[in-house]
């Protein structure tokens, strides 16, 4: 029954995901229908939708509108006070928090190091935190497509325009699918509303005071644009983020949905499916061995606590299953949303789920941001290739030099740099150590994981860990800015490598980007680099409290 | 990287109005118009006191009541929180280990896995089928019940999987004592509202 039960969901996710790449690929190369829309409101932004970009222009497009978009949340975060739609009189946030959510959601890791519905106003969460789930979101696809351009459009010098890019994603793609999911969890029970929170008086007559809140639209695009920051504190855990099985499912194939498009999308602007086929193959074997083990583990549960599930941090009409599928699809997919509590989850799922993050979120991935940074492993993947073979390696017809390969390695270190150092400097100074909850190697793991996070833009936690003490909420913020533009940059620079050179035609020396052989070698690529730079400190923290576990220690 | 300033803040400025207000405004008054009491947050009514949401737990300890799940936040839905503990801790195990003894004594059933640990949410509306079936004899006997008539009522009450596949079966706490307490009424009424006026 589990068997079938995942194979129905993989069938919906994917059928849905085809049909969208279609979608896309048409939004992309411009819909006659829409273009007079388009045009009136990138010429009303001083725009000429016209006139392409290289990617220095592109890269540049990009920074400043996230900056923008960074000084804007931030003035309305610290001044939410004195602004209107705000029934629960929510104070302004301090600047340090306001700093580390403001880059949080610029950056689409949507890391909760505040809790919403104690420390945000209905305009806050609306014009603020809404916003930049769509902008980011829009941002690391229009991105992703220009990155594609430049390995799969024919030669020239420019990727697209930013601002083109950008504006379709968020008008044709995210706003409709976002209206229609926000109309389904508000049929099934999330509030919609602008007014407070409600007090009731409970059947044994205790007060409750139940917050409340425009939370349906809120949560559409947070799932949809994997950004994953939740309306309340505990995300979709919350009986009224994540009311039914039926919210959860939808939640859960919406978390999914546009970062497997992207496989698809990918192969119809190649001209050549099996291409994006191949990286959707290597995609969903690290998906499904990591979510087979987060599903034995949680499903096995913990004997010290007794017979059953794991249930502690989960709820009763998620349990196991659903939990572990949300664990697993969140933490490869750079959302960060959760519906059970990773921090009590076993050791080795704890495992999965940091290294998911930490190998770059690039099983499918954030929206756009998985699927190039997956190009990224590709320029490896068939670097190393032809290191054995002693060719010049070639992907889609273009080689690949020297400028690519140090890009891409560049890129790369982002990650181990953020985590690595990020989190040995937290595990060090007194004042980031206070964050630490659990005693014992978990503790480690409570850094280690908020580290990854943050570099890898996910945004999901180990909630016990103290976030929002002032070291981290500026140390994670830093290390966000970082996983984001020290990989978005080089990539865009790859990319507008890539299209200036000439297309070879394919001969019989041509090693094939299509086959088991590539998707093998694919997946190697990612576990060999990211598990020879991980595997030091996941011994030390998951692997090490597992085995004091089976030993029947408790700290 | 100054001539993308304008067109970045301008763009910033005509998403905040269309992403920002304009759709979840009419996200709102869509919400509002097709499935108001949803979109209010499902709360329930007797006569004119709200007495709470159908979707969120709140705290029971009577007897004569079906019990939630354990909530690490103590049910408070202004602001939500687990008890994060990791499967080593010393803390959760010696926490769950109390919570059984006094389960047990409190039921002379054992406890099921869901009923000694906390939720997620700290507002689980549901408990499993065993959980719930494990309270009838002590809320039979609260109530001056029969105790299959009062199992009978909440094995009515169990929800099963979506489509057979999808979550776990259980049962809304919330809404069973509402159906305990118009299928079994106290033998003495509840004074509190007299009391109090």
């Amino acid at each position: 029954m589990t068997m079938l039960a995942y194979a129905l969901y993989f069938a919906a996710l994917v059928g849905a995901a085809l049909v969208l790449a279609a979608w896309m690929a048409r939004v992309y190369s411009g819909i006659p229908a829409l273009a007079g829309i388009e045009r009136r409101v990138l010429r009303g932004a001083g725009i000429n939708p016209g006139r392409d970009m290289a990617w220095g222009a592109y890269a540049l497009a990009v920074l400043a509108f996230n900056l923008a978009g960074f000084a804007l949340l931030y003035a309305l975060l610290r001044a939410q006070g004195a602004l209107p739609l705000n029934p629960d009189g929510i104070g302004g946030m301090a600047p340090d928090l306001a700093f580390n959510t403001a880059v949080s959601f610029v950056t689409n890791t949507n890391w909760q190091a505040y809790s919403g519905e104690a420390q945000l106003s209905h305009l806050a969460q609306m014009a603020g935190l809404t916003v930049q789930n769509f902008v980011s979101a829009g941002t690391g696809m229009a991105v992703a497509v220009a990155v594609i351009r430049g390995f799969t459009a024919p030669k020239g010098t420019t990727l697209g325009n930013f601002w083109v890019d950008l504006t379709r994603s968020v008008l044709w793609i995210l706003l409709p699918l976002s209206v229609l999911l926000a109309l389904f969890l508000a049929w099934q029970g999330v509030p919609q509303t602008l007014q407070g929170a409600v007090t009731v008086t409970g059947m044994e007559g205790a007060e409750q005071i139940i917050a409340r809140g425009p939370a349906a639209a809120q949560i559409a695009i947070k799932q949809l644009g994997t950004n994953g920051g939740g309306f309340f504190g505990v995300n979709s855990a919350h009986p009224f983020e994540n009311p039914t099985i039926a919210s959860n499912l939808a939640q859960s194939l919406s978390l999914l949905l546009i970062p497997v498009a992207f496989c698809f999308l990918f192969g119809r602007m190649a001209g050549d499916r099996r291409q994006g086929l191949a990286i959707f193959a290597a995609m969903a074997v690290m998906f499904v061995v990591g979510l087979g083990t987060i599903h034995a583990y949680e499903v096995a549960g913990n004997p010290a606590l007794g017979l059953g599930a794991n249930m502690e941090g989960k709820e009763q009409r998620f349990g196991a299953m659903l939990s572990a599928l949300w664990a697993a699809s969140t933490t490869a997919a750079s959302n960060g949303s959760v519906n059970a509590m990773h921090d009590s989850f076993m050791p080795l799922s704890g495992l999965v789920m940091l290294l998911n993050m930490q190998i770059g979120e690039v099983i499918f991935g954030g929206v756009g941001a998985g699927f190039y940074g997956m190009l990224l492993y590709v320029v490896l993947a068939v670097f190393l290739a032809g290191l054995m073979v002693g060719r010049t390696p070639e992907y889609l017809g273009r080689k690949v030099e020297a400028r690519e390969v140090t890009l891409a390695v560049l890129a790369f270190l982002s990650m181990p740099l953020g985590i690595l150092v990020g989190g040995a400097v937290a595990a060090t100074v007194p004042q980031a150590l206070a964050a630490v909850q659990d005693a014992g190697p978990h503790g480690l793991s409570e850094i280690l994981y908020a580290y990854s996070s943050a570099t890898g833009n996910n945004g999901s936690a180990f909630g016990g860990f103290g976030a929002a003490l002032p070291w981290h909420t500026t140390a994670l913020g830093l290390v966000m800015l970082l996983g984001r533009y020290a990989i978005i940059v080089p990539m865009l620079a790859i990319a507008g490598s890539m299209i200036r050179k000439t297309r070879a035609p394919v001969t019989a020396g041509t090693f094939p980007t299509h086959g088991p052989l590539f998707v093998t070698l694919l997946v190697l690529t990612v576990l060999i680099l990211g598990a020879l730079t991980f595997f030091p400190v996941l011994a030390l923290g998951p692997i090490a409290e597992e085995t004091a576990r089976v030993a029947g220690q408790t700290f | 990287m100054l001539t993308h300033l304008r067109p970045a803040i301008t763009l910033m400025l005509g998403f905040t109005l269309l992403t920002g207000l304009a759709y979840p405004l009419a996200m709102t008054g869509l919400a509002q118009t097709l499935f108001p009491a949803a979109a209010d947050g499902s709360l329930i009514t007797q006569g004119d006191r709200v007495i709470g949401s159908g979707l969120v737990a709140q705290p029971f300890a009577e007897a004569a009541y079906l019990h939630p799940r354990p909530s690490a936040s103590d049910w408070n839905a202004a602001g939500t929180g687990a008890s994060n503990l990791g499967p080593t801790s010393a803390l959760l195990v010696a926490t769950v280990a109390e919570r059984r003894a006094a389960w047990e004594a409190e039921n002379g059933a054992a406890a099921a896995i869901d009923a000694v640990t906390a939720s997620g949410s700290g507002l689980d509306p549901h408990v499993s089928p065993q959980t719930a079936l494990a309270q009838a004899d002590r809320i039979a006997a609260a109530r001056g019940a029969d105790p299959a008539a009062v199992r009978a009522l909440i094995a009515g009450r169990v929800e099963g999987r979506a489509l057979w596949l999808y979550g776990e079966p259980r049962v809304n706490v919330l809404q069973a004592n509402l159906a305990l307490d118009e299928g079994f009424p106290m033998p003495m009424p509840r004074t509190d509202d007299t009391a109090a006026e």
